[in-house]
């Protein structure tokens, strides 16, 4: 079994691998949709923390008296029906719909994930109520539930992003309990158990590293539908209120554009077209390289 | 259905019925197209019956299937022929391929349990084959499964046939399988290693029925093992593979009393290791009038057991003999509900709850499965370096040099430092889960069959490791087993259990020797030796013992 260099060898010998490495390692293997799709969210991410510097005028600044105006120099994409600058209320939108949306699906992952995990390995009696807590709020369709709440609470930023999140973190609290259960058998976790390591330590070094493909598979999509339900709540006027611009209320208000032939309605879902397929293609690259650790090689 | 058994009767011992030439397969690796079987030349006349031995990895199962004319994916066949009956199945359509197999030629593969669809009765599965191709009418098919179920002698034959899968047990259910191979009556059969999941007394019956059923039918057979002593007592000649090639090829006879090649004579070694018997010494780990149960159901009765330092205790008898339960109970996984676990004269709590740090350090476990007892996200410095970081604080260079001094214990190059358990094989990941239980420096090491999912090579190697570790650092085993070759190779002490209960202990050579109970003479006769006409004398001495147990 062992090589020839008994005598402990000269060359150094590579005693950690770093998480960084093992990314680089995987963004070498990357395809060219992985990467679109890697560039597109980069892109978003820059309109969002920047649009105040990128956007040429401001986001809900009446700046033409012409409504509706057509695609020219001044105003690229034209003006909207109060005469407001399309292009930058959809640079604008990327902060306001992504933003909204990728903080509401972090807080519904932060609490559906904590609560699945803490369910899967405690007592059955916290479990049952955690799962039965679930269930219940499952039940009731999300939309309607939303909306009660949304009239009981006032449409705030703040509120939308509470309640969408704990609507959704259910899903994400079904999924977690089922992948940490299977995990929370395995014979490395009563190692652990037989080492005395506290139950924080196994949760979060010995079962978490195993589930956060799915659980990061799931984000990907879940994302989407947070997206689509707060894009739902606006055209309801229950989202996010104006003046702020919100590429769902966008194509709502433009969408009888459609009629004549002008694509300017197109544009805000296209971002949002583009934006849930570039997802999807890191997500599965990132799915790629994670399973390959336990498979191939 | 009667006509076809009337031709099965008429069929001619000695008649050529495969040929496979020169068959090269090659499956799709890292670095392109890799040959896993190479040039590989065979024929088996009908009525005979050949078996192929090898470690995992050898090309085996690969081979196996292309006898039906099939690759996993991923794989392909690159060269050479198949020839079955005349035709080269290698040239057919895949719909002529699918139309022999299940009728003219069959696969009984490992895992039953993996292989049943547990939502259906063992009869439907049995008859299906012969139902789709419309050979028999449904009464006819049922009536030749129950015929078979007979053949093979699973319990109540009529009745069996209406269970779920999870109703019957892993060797009546690794013996339906055959029986569902055998309901087309095929001219051959592929065994895929069908008994290596089983325990070695039912081993035993599954064998016998094996072997009954092919020679009353003159079916030809392909039987794939990694156990030399079964495959003596199946086959009427042996192929060894290795790395995809032909080491050997001589009839079972001659290849078991002069074997012709180094690597064919290192697989017979294996089973003659043997650790010479040491005097006793002082105790210390003592288990005394423990019980425990899992609900109502008590998995251990009054055990009491006497550990004695630097020696090895080897626990064995068949699943479900409460082995396992034995050392969970030992760790404090599974709380006794009577009596008392003494470590160096000081009683343990019964919980692993309850236990000191220090406690829990003494006593370590090591596992069957490598694969899930190691975790797949952690490097070999994660998993060896927490024990030397929780129980002795060690970080930083203290703890790199400290991990590949341990991995230089276990006989692994340091450049495993950085690897995942999926990076290596699995011997080597057993050889990590070794380093990890040293690297707490425990008293008493528990090993949990742990060589049994392993090929008999690498049991061997890990053997002589543990052997080692003992003389240098005088540690303790207790070591759980149902392999009696194992046994012979490493306990001074022999604790022999059955139903929860130990039904004989003592030094090695004396149980051995001179079994008094009779299910340690079961055990014992079970155990498949490298005589050909073991398995006879086997089948009659297991007959009588079991009727003396019950």
């Amino acid at each position: 079994m062992r090589p020839s260099d008994t005598n402990l060898p000269a060359r150094a010998v590579r005693y950690r691998r770093s998480r960084t490495g093992l990314v680089w390692a995987g963004l070498r293997r990357a395809s060219l949709t992985t990467w679109l799709g890697l560039c597109v969210i980069l892109l978003y991410a820059i309109l969002a923390l920047f649009a105040p510097l990128i956007a040429p005028y401001g986001e809900a600044d009446v700046v033409s008296s012409q409504p509706f105006a057509a695609w020219n120099s001044t105003f690229l994409f034209g003006t909207d029906q109060l005469g407001r600058d399309v292009m930058s209320r959809i640079i604008y939108g990327a902060r306001n719909s992504v933003g909204i949306a990728f903080i509401t699906t972090t807080i519904a992952f932060l609490l559906g994930g904590t609560l699945g995990i803490l369910s899967a390995i405690s007592p059955s009696w916290l479990d049952h109520v955690l799962s039965g807590v679930a269930d219940m709020l499952m039940a009731i369709p999300q939309l309607i539930f939303a909306l009660i709440l949304l009239a009981l609470f006032g449409s705030s930023i703040p509120s939308i992003v509470m309640i969408i999140a704990v609507l959704n973190s259910t899903q994400i609290f079904r999924l977690a309990r089922s992948s940490a259960r299977n995990v929370a058998v395995m014979e490395f976790i009563e190692v652990a158990s037989l080492r005395g390591e506290r139950t924080l330590w196994i949760i979060v070094r010995e079962i978490l590293p195993n589930i956060m493909p799915t659980l990061i598979a799931e984000f990907g999509l879940r994302f989407c539908f947070v997206f689509l339900t707060i894009s739902a709540l606006s055209f309801l006027g229950l989202g996010i209120q104006p003046p702020s611009a919100d590429w769902g209320t966008m194509v709502r208000e433009s969408a009888t554009f459609i009629s004549y032939g002008n694509i300017t309605p197109l544009l805000p879902a296209a971002a949002i077209a583009l934006l849930t397929v570039s997802i999807n293609f890191v997500v599965d690259w990132f799915l790629d390289i994670a399973s390959g650790l336990r498979d191939d090689q | 259905m009667i006509s076809n058994r009337a031709a099965s009767h008429n069929r001619q011992n000695g008649e050529l019925l495969l040929d496979i030439r020169n068959l090269t397969i090659e499956a799709e690796g890292s670095d392109g197209w890799q040959p896993i079987v190479k040039d590989i030349s065979l024929h088996l006349r009908r009525g005979e019956v050949l078996g192929i031995i090898g470690e995992s990895g050898a090309g085996k199962s690969t081979l196996g299937l292309a006898a039906l004319g099939f690759t996993r994916p991923g794989c392909h066949f690159s060269g050479g022929s198949v020839t079955f009956d005349g035709r080269d199945l290698l040239k057919e359509s895949e719909e002529r391929r699918r139309q022999l197999r299940g009728t003219r030629i069959a696969y009984v593969a490992q895992s039953a349990a993996a292989s049943f669809n547990p939502a259906h009765r063992l009869i439907e599965q049995t008859i299906e084959c012969v139902m789709m191709r419309g050979l028999a009418s449904r009464g006819a098919a049922v009536q030749s499964a129950t015929d078979l179920f007979a053949q093979m002698q699973l319990p109540d034959p009529e009745t069996i046939g209406d269970r779920f899968p999870h109703q019957v047990s892993g060797g009546q259910l690794q013996r339906a399988m055959t029986a569902m191979a055998m309901t087309c009556k095929p001219d051959l059969i592929v065994f895929d290693e069908p008994t290596t999941a089983l325990d070695v007394t039912t081993q035993v019956e599954v064998l016998a029925s094996i072997r009954k059923i092919v020679e009353e039918h003159h079916t030809a057979a392909l039987y794939i093992t990694h156990d030399l002593a079964v495959v003596a007592q199946m086959a009427h000649r042996i192929m060894v593979l290795r790395h995809g090639e032909l080491v050997e090829h001589a009839s079972t006879q001659q290849m078991l009393s002069e074997p012709e090649q180094t690597y064919t004579r290192s697989l017979w070694a294996v089973r003659t290791l043997e650790k010479p018997e040491e005097p006793p010494a002082e105790t210390i780990l003592s288990v005394s009038n423990v019980d425990a149960h899992y609900g109502d159901f008590k998995a251990l009765d009054d055990i009491s057991i006497e550990v004695p330092r630097g020696r090895t205790v080897a626990v064995v008898g068949e699943s479900g003999s409460g082995k396992s339960t034995l050392a969970r109970v030992i760790s404090g996984l599974l709380p006794s509900a009577a009596g008392a676990v003494s470590l160096n004269g000081v009683r343990l709590a019964p919980s692993l709850k309850q236990r000191s740090r220090d406690q829990l350090r003494r006593i370590q476990m090591i596992y069957q499965s490598a694969d899930t007892a190691l975790n797949p996200r952690q490097t070999v410095m994660d998993l060896v370096g927490r024990p030397l970081s929780f129980h002795f604080g060690l970080k930083g260079r203290m703890q790199e040099r400290r991990v590949a001094e341990l991995l230089d214990m276990v006989e692994l190059s340091d450049r495993h430092i950085v690897s995942f358990p999926s990076e290596l094989s699995g011997g080597q990941k057993q050889r990590v889960a070794i380093a990890r239980a040293i690297a707490a420096d425990p008293d008493v090491f528990i090993c949990d069959e742990i060589t049994s999912a392993l090929d008999q090579l690498v049991q061997e190697q890990i053997l002589k490791l543990l052997l080692n570790l003992q003389k240098e650092m005088n540690k303790t085993y207790l070591f759980i087993t149902h392999d009696i070759a194992t046994v012979n190779a490493i306990a001074d002490q022999v604790v022999v259990m059955c139903r929860g209960g130990i039904v004989q202990q003592g030094a090695k050579r004396a149980v051995m020797s001179s079994p008094d109970h009779p299910y340690t003479k079961l055990l014992l006769s079970a155990v498949p030796q490298m005589d050909p006409g073991w398995l006879d004398t086997a089948i009659q001495n297991g007959r009588l013992a079991k009727q003396n147990i019950e």
